[in-house]
Formats: C-alpha cells, structure tokens, sequence
C-alpha cells in the first residue's frame, strides 16, 4: 500500500509539467466550441489568480485584457474554462466600449488542482487566450 | 427578496471610467452536490446578470455575464463603465427557478 502510494506521488510530481502544457481533450473541445473553431492566439490577457488555493469554494479572480476599449478597438467577450470541475465553463462576460475598461473580476469555485483558460474576443474578430495552472488544497464541492 | 450589494461610486466626471462591484446573496447551488440525505440537491442558479446605463439617451447594456456552477456562491462580479451623464444603472439578475431581480442605483456625473 505504502509502495503504490509512492509510486502514485510519484507520478503526480512527474505528470504535473506535463499536464501544464496542452489543455486537456474536453477542455479543447469546450473552447473549440467557444471560439467556433477560429485560431485562438496567446497574449494580450493578464489573469490573476492565486497560485496556490487553500479553499476552492471561492476563489478570487480578475481578468484584464490589454484593449483601448474604444468603438474602434474594444472587446467583446471574455469566457473562462476550467479542466477538472464537472463542468468546463466557468463564466462568459459581454462586453463592449460602454465598458471603458476590459478588466472583469468574480470569484468561482475550483474543485482540484487544475489548469484554468481565459479566452478574450477582440471586435476585430481575433482570439486571444491565457492559460494558468493553481494548486488547490481544500476543494470545493465536498465541503458543505 | 436576495439581498443585494451594489459599490458605484455617488459622483463622476464625465468620460471618467468607474468601477462597479456587485453582491447578491444566492446560494448557487451546483446540483452535483450531495444533500444531507444523501441525495443531489436540485441546480439553483443565478444564470445571467445583466447591467443597463440609462444616461437620457435611452438605456444601454453595458455589461453581460453568463454564470456556470463553477461561480461561487453570493456571486460577486466587478466591472466598469464610462460615466457618460448623469442617469441610473439597473442591474438585473436571473436564474433558474424564475429567480429575477432588479436593483436601479443613480450616478451623477459632472
């Protein structure tokens, strides 16, 4: 018991790196659905989350994407997905140039350690995304 | 009635970008969570939440959010606007079994 308790944290420490990098086949699949299909690019999103979550049953978030938000230049929408909730959408925010600012700030619940995506839609009809990976120690969904 | 919490700043200068933050008391239930007896709660959730500026010239969305279980519960969500003139903003929430409300603040803008 003690061997493939070993055996499996060492797994986890050698799967970690790995799972940082790719989105997960859902988790594509759900922004795949998002986006329609269009080439998601990384940048222009910053997302602040802490790294290492001690309750996952609320978790502050805040998303900013780098936009003069002006009529000319704003955007659109802002849509978070998660890897490992029993649900891959997080939330969707419509925005626009009334907005004056792209920045948007919730709190959500996390119920693992997992990988989380911001994808941004810039009126122009680009896609930009950010990924991040936190650490949850106290998950969410399990506490009453 | 939910109880709700709304930050808008009383006063702005025209053109200046404020910060809105709002709160409201729901539990957000995911309907993947067992009850005490052992059975799933049934899903209660704030599903959309809406904010209108109405500023003289008839009133305009501002800011949408979808909302998922993954939300927390008493949703907070903070965004911003660009004071355009004196007016109200009406912030709406709606969820699942017909769960509706409406909350108007006035702005005033220099």
């Amino acid at each position: 018991m003690w061997l493939s308790l070993a055996a499996g944290l060492g797994a986890w420490v050698v799967l970690r790196p790995a799972a940082a990098q790719a989105p997960t086949e859902d988790l594509a699949a759900a922004i795949k659905t998002y986006t329609g299909g269009a080439a998601v690019r990384e940048g222009r999103i910053r997302f602040d989350i802490a790294e290492l979550i001690d309750n996952g049953n609320s978790v502050p978030i805040t998303i900013s994407v780098d936009s003069p938000m002006t009529a000319a230049s704003h955007v659109t929408s802002i849509a978070v997905f998660n890897e490992k909730n029993p649900q891959r959408d997080v939330a969707r925010f419509q925005l626009g140039p009334r907005a004056g600012r792209a920045t948007v700030s919730t709190r959500i619940r996390l119920a693992t350690t997992q990988q989380l995506v911001a994808i941004a839609r810039l009126n122009d009809g680009s896609w930009w995304s950010q990924r991040v990976d936190v650490i949850v120690t106290l998950a969410a969904c399990i506490e009453d | 009635m939910a109880r709700t919490l709304i930050t808008v700043p009383p006063s702005a200068r025209r053109g200046e970008v404020i910060e809105i933050r709002t709160l409201i008391q729901h539990p957000m239930e995911t309907g993947y969570r067992p009850g005490a007896d052992g059975k799933v709660l049934a899903r209660d959730l704030i599903r959309r939440f809406s904010c209108r500026y109405d500023d003289g010239s008839g009133s305009q969305l501002v800011f949408a959010a979808e909302l998922y279980a993954a939300v927390a519960a008493n949703p907070l969500i903070s965004f911003h606007t660009v004071a355009t003139a004196s007016g109200t903003l009406t912030f709406t929430w709606e969820g699942d079994n017909g769960f509706m409300q409406s909350e108007s603040v006035a702005i005033k803008v220099t």
